[in-house]
């Protein structure tokens, strides 16, 4: 079948008027725009600036790991990277990047709005994100922290070092998560263009929205609970002190309450954009709809009642270890069903191999390892035995590196034409995501044979019979950050001397490519109306938008 | 006349109201998690520490925590005047209405200012600062340590409430609400009753059982 | 085939009959993972090469699953998942359940060590004897902040919780020698907080702990037995090293000049140091005994304030013992530098 000739109007074309330069250019009208796009992509770089600080720390921490005894720093500066490493990572880049970035940008696009529900909110959310990165960033310069990213009590409220600026940096990030997390709730509730039913709603939203509960409900109990630790640390009000009456464990229960949905707070969004991407790349409706739609709630209500799973050696009774032990089984499920809905829709597909799906294909590996070693986690004895050793540490970066890092490199390729009008180059892209891929596999899949071998987290150094896979282990880190820096320089260069790419140029049914790349500022000059479902694909006659009137190109 | 407060990214007032009063009520869902997280804690303590926390509970002037639930009581209730006002388009009765719910905050958190006073003077204080005689089972620094972290959080709300109900009071004495959209005037309404809901939570947990 | 799979999964040797059972469940799970992921991956990759995409086609057939694939989607993990659980959660509920004629042993973990004491018999440091053949319970806290007791030999972990005991039962197959690696962050000294697991033959195990008990100690672990009825005489610097032993002193400050954790105890005494504040002290007795007592008033400089407090811990003579032992540690070697002037002090005011 020979497609129809793409109608004039359609040969690759920069789109003049855009919302990068309009209404206005220059820096103070970024800096007070209320323009969604324009706060995604701010978003965007400040959480790609952290990504290269805490990938940074990481490499320091595989180079001192290289040899068993003290190599290239001494034990305090280990301490404190490992928990920079952690901090930074998780706070200031997994947390805010797909759903603060990308979410931010499209949101409004696919459901044919104009706009978030408070745009000067997004705002605030983008500059109070800043402040609390900006916080915590004195707090490293200043030494840092050295209680690890999960700042157990008792150790954090009497270490010397200045845990203070970190605990309240993230407390104040936190607010940021759940402003954006209201704000796109109120945004899928209120700003759905005609016609667009729950049920016609694109997955990614779905996953976003499932995101965004978990961010308003857990976020409140983490910013409490790491102000409490900042409060003995500073006073010493003995909440978490034995020698007052106070319970360390009591905080493990509260910081995990929050840290566990967390995860899929950065999940759930990663799980966002390989829907989109799968079905893009695949030119296919996605199998299962609904149930890739409902399982994003499933994991988002579930999550909330496994925190339990982290703390089996922490002394807490068997019959709650029980009960952590079979929901985190069902949390699982979810996962399951997405991965099988996922492959099933390629069956009958029209698979295009490009750099997105080279990265859905990642993805599905890591999160299929990553996700079946959390179940094997979750069976208690086991945990046991693997509780603080390398293997957790390979399980979580199996799925937070290899599948979120994965889906945001995705979006980052799917979506690059869409925001900023031109093309990457594809050859480039596809050897990056090989090298990074295969970096990656050989990081980690050491990690999980220490683990086996009975390695401690957080060791600065270690017995001798772990040295030559901790070697193995570094030098696998080595090929993975030189994939990373390679897309990073080819990103930068396409973003100033890339080919324009066109409105469409993936030939994707998303909602998000029927405006021109890069989009208007107000996106859509009259509110759409839509007839159709999304990812939509057996209407070979379509090439537009079903909906009227049809979006005016620039020319 | 004013110019219409209808946002550019909405198609109607009606749905600009939705998504505000929507808003809302998810803040209000956030507020009470951080509140929950201290409840919680609270709870456990309780249960390790019964005859300490009992105790400093009998220990503390209940008499002021009633006055300080009726002044609240009070205070919501003529903020749901206020409300009321509004939506009958008569935003100077509002703006009254809400400056008396501001006196009544200023009262509670004199009252509070009082208590705490009587706290630093017998020595129920947080932690290691710790020197109430009259109660020496075990417990006791863990009591106030909560005791301030949940009413210092409070009275922190109570200000903002203020703040908030100053802001909206004002705008609504000047007219700028009208029967067909007042929604900031719910909001600030609801954010008030929210603040009198965590007290009414607060003061028989820590001064009654 | 356990042997084959245990040394392809890179595990340590299994040390007990617990140990074989949860591996056995390890490679269940491992294996079952393995083909469900080579179903998926097989799967995607048929799809892969089958429908790739040929011509620009633009169309493709509208796909939608019937109740049956999504019931098998759920169904079949679950199904394993559970099984896994039910055979996991027993196996968590034997560790927790010791049998009722376990020999109890009480374990403390302390920044960086771990000491171990038996109920009525002898107390060591960071060396753990335990007889084969025969259950041992733990009775685990911590002195100061979380720590965790792992053994992988024995697939065992709990955490050290300072103000509570937690328990954990273990029975070793049959003698041997183990490390024990303590896996809760809790410091600077975190990865180098190891102790020694020593399985004894049971007849070689009863015959040792009589011997520790009546006080003749044939082979002495790094610390002797407090409590002896009798002593040989020795003098109070023999005393103070072992005291300071004992007391793990000597896992901080080297005696051979070199730098560790806190500052060597070689050529210590009577020397000028610089303190954090910038203020100069002379490391005299009362320096000495105020750094046990309240070690974060005067830290030398470079140095951090992570020494704990020995006050209550140490009866005043065992802490002269140790000065006296301090003084003792000079080197032949003459100092080098130019000699420094006497610092004279003004005389503080009279006191009220």
């Amino acid at each position: 079948m020979s497609p129809s000739p793409p109608p004039p109007s359609e040969s690759p074309a920069f789109a003049p008027r855009n919302y990068l330069n309009s209404p206005e250019t220059g820096l103070r009208s970024w800096l007070t725009t209320r323009d969604h796009k324009r706060i995604g992509v701010m978003f965007l770089v400040a959480t790609s600036v952290f990504f290269a600080v805490g990938g940074l720390f990481a490499l320091l921490i595989r180079i001192e790991l290289l040899s068993p005894s003290p190599f290239i720093m001494d034990a305090m500066t280990y301490n404190r990277l490992f928990t920079l490493h952690g901090v930074v990572m998780i706070f200031l880049f997994m947390i805010p990047a797909i759903p603060s970035g990308f979410g931010n940008f499209l949101l409004p696009l696919m459901l044919g709005a104009k706009d978030v529900a408070f745009p000067r909110l997004n705002l605030l959310s983008f500059y109070v994100y800043v402040a609390g990165a900006l916080l915590a960033l004195y707090g490293m310069v200043h030494g840092g922290a050295d209680t690890g990213w999960t700042f157990y009590t008792p150790y954090s409220t009497t270490t010397v070092t200045r845990v203070v600026p970190i605990l309240l940096g993230v407390f104040i990030i936190g607010f940021s998560s759940i402003l954006t997390g209201l704000n796109f709730i109120v945004t899928t509730h209120a700003l759905r263009a005609p016609g667009m039913g729950w049920m016609k709603m694109p997955l990614f939203v779905w996953s976003i929205y499932a995101t965004s509960i978990i961010q308003i409900l857990a976020t409140p109990v983490l910013g409490m609970t790491l102000l409490l630790v900042a409060i003995e640390h500073a006073f010493g009000w003995g909440l978490f002190n034995p020698a007052l009456g106070g319970d360390p464990v009591l905080f493990q229960h509260f910081f995990w309450f929050y840290s566990h949905p967390a995860v899929y707070i950065m999940v759930l969004p990663a799980m966002a954009v390989i829907s989109e991407v799968v079905c893009a790349f695949a030119h296919k409706n996605i199998f299962g709809y609904k149930a890739v739609a409902y399982s994003s709630l499933g994991i988002a209500f579930v999550g909330f009642f496994t925190w339990g799973h982290h703390m089996f050696t922490s002394g807490q009774s068997p019959v709650d270890a029980g009960i952590f032990g079979v929901l985190s089984m069902f949390v699982g499920i979810f996962t399951a069903i997405k991965v099988f809905n996922w492959t099933a829709t390629l069956y009958k597909g029209s698979i295009w191999f490009k750099t997105p799906f080279a990265y859905f294909i990642g993805f599905l590996f890591f999160l299929v390892f990553g996700g079946m070693t959390g179940i094997a986690l979750a069976t208690v004895s086991l945990d046991v035995d693997w509780h603080d050793t390398y293997f957790v540490v390979a399980h979580f970066h199996f799925v937070m590196v290899g599948a979120v890092m994965m889906a945001f490199l995705a979006a980052l390729h799917y979506w690059f034409p869409k925001i900023t009008g031109r093309t990457y180059p594809e050859g480039w892209g596809l050897v990056a995501a090989v090298m990074i891929i295969l970096g990656f596999n050989f990081t980690f899949i050491p990690q999980f044979l220490l683990g086996n071998m009975g390695m401690p987290r957080r060791y600065f150094s270690y017995p001798a019979r772990f040295h030559a896979l901790n070697v193995a282990s570094t030098a696998g880190a080595s090929v993975l950050a030189m994939g990373l820096v390679i897309v990073l320089v080819y990103l930068l260069i396409a973003l100033r001397f890339g080919p324009a790419a066109g409105r469409n140029p993936w030939r994707s049914r998303g909602f998000e490519w029927d405006t021109p790349s890069p989009p208007p500022p107000e996106n859509f000059e009259v509110t759409p109306v839509i007839t159709r479902g999304p990812h939509v694909y057996d209407d070979e006659a379509v090439e537009y938008p079903a909906h009227a009137p049809e979006p005016k190109h620039a020319t | 006349m004013q110019p219409s407060p209808l946002a550019h990214h909405f198609e109607s007032l009606d749905k600009q109201a939705h998504a505000s009063r929507l808003a809302m009520w998810i803040f209000l869902a956030t507020e009470v998690l951080l509140f929950t997280a201290l409840f919680a804690g609270y709870s456990v303590y309780r249960f390790l520490f019964y005859d300490g926390f009992s105790q400093c509970s009998r220990s503390i002037e209940t008499w002021i925590g009633f006055v300080n639930t009726l002044i609240l009581v009070t205070s919501s209730f003529t903020v749901a005047t206020g409300l009321n006002f509004a939506a009958k388009g008569q935003g100077r009765k509002t703006g009254l209405f809400f400056g008396i719910s501001v006196l009544f905050a200023l009262a509670f958190l004199g009252l509070k200012a009082v208590e705490y006073t009587h706290h630093f003077q017998e020595g129920q204080l947080p932690g290691p600062y710790y020197h109430f005689a009259a109660v020496k089972a075990a417990g006791g620094p863990l009591f106030f340590s909560l005791y301030f972290l949940i009413t210092g959080l409070h009275a922190f709300h109570v200000i903002v409430g203020m703040t908030v109900l100053i802001v909206i009071g004002v705008l609504a004495y000047r007219g700028r609400f009208s029967p067909a959209y007042h929604v900031p005037v719910e909001n600030a309404a609801l954010y008030w009753h929210l603040v009198d809901l965590i007290w009414i939570f607060v003061f028989p947990l820590i001064y009654l059982i | 085939m356990n042997e084959l799979l245990r040394r392809m999964l890179f595990l340590p040797e299994q040390a007990s009959e617990y140990s074989r059972s949860v591996d056995q469940l390890h490679y269940f799970v491992i294996l079952t993972t393995m083909v469900a992921a080579a179903g998926v991956f097989g799967a995607a990759l048929v799809f892969f090469i089958r429908y790739r995409r040929r011509t620009d086609t633009d169309s493709t057939p509208h796909v939608t699953p019937r109740a049956i694939h999504e019931v098998f989607f759920i169904g079949v993990p679950l199904s394993f998942f559970l099984l896994w659980f039910a055979i996991g959660f027993p196996q968590f509920i034997t560790l927790r359940t010791p049998p009722k004629d376990a020999m109890n042993v009480y374990v403390q973990g302390k920044k960086w060590m771990w000491k171990f004491a038996y109920p009525g018999g002898p107390s060591s440091l960071d060396v753990l004897r335990v007889p084969a053949g025969r259950p041992v319970r733990l009775l685990i806290t911590s002195r100061d902040v979380i720590h965790s007791f792992f053994v992988p030999e024995l697939r065992l972990k709990q955490d050290a919780l300072p103000g509570r005991y937690t328990d954990a039962w273990f029975q070793a197959d049959r003698p041997g020698e183990y490390e024990v690696l303590c896996t809760q962050y809790c410091g600077l000294g975190h990865s180098a907080m190891r102790a020694g697991l020593v399985v004894m033959p049971a007849p070689e195990f009863d015959a040792w702990m009589t011997a520790q008990r009546r006080g003749i100690a044939a082979s002495q672990d790094e610390s002797p037995i407090p409590g002896e009825a009798v002593r040989p005489a020795s003098n109070v610097v023999t005393e103070g090293q072992r005291i300071a032993a004992e007391q793990g002193c000597l896992k901080c400050h080297s005696v051979d000049g070199s730098r560790h954790i806190g500052p060597t105890w070689l050529n210590i005494y009577g020397r000028r140091e610089k303190l954090t504040t910038g203020k100069m002290v002379v490391v005299d007795e009362p320096y000495l005994t105020k750094s046990m007592m309240d070690p974060g008033a005067d830290i030398v400089a470079g140095y951090q304030n992570v020494m704990p407090t020995y006050q209550g811990k140490l009866s005043p003579p065992e802490t002269a013992a140790i000065v006296e032992y301090i003084k003792s540690l000079r080197s032949s070697a003459t100092p080098s530098g130019p000699s420094e002037p006497p610092a004279y002090e003004p005389i503080p005011a009279a006191t009220k």
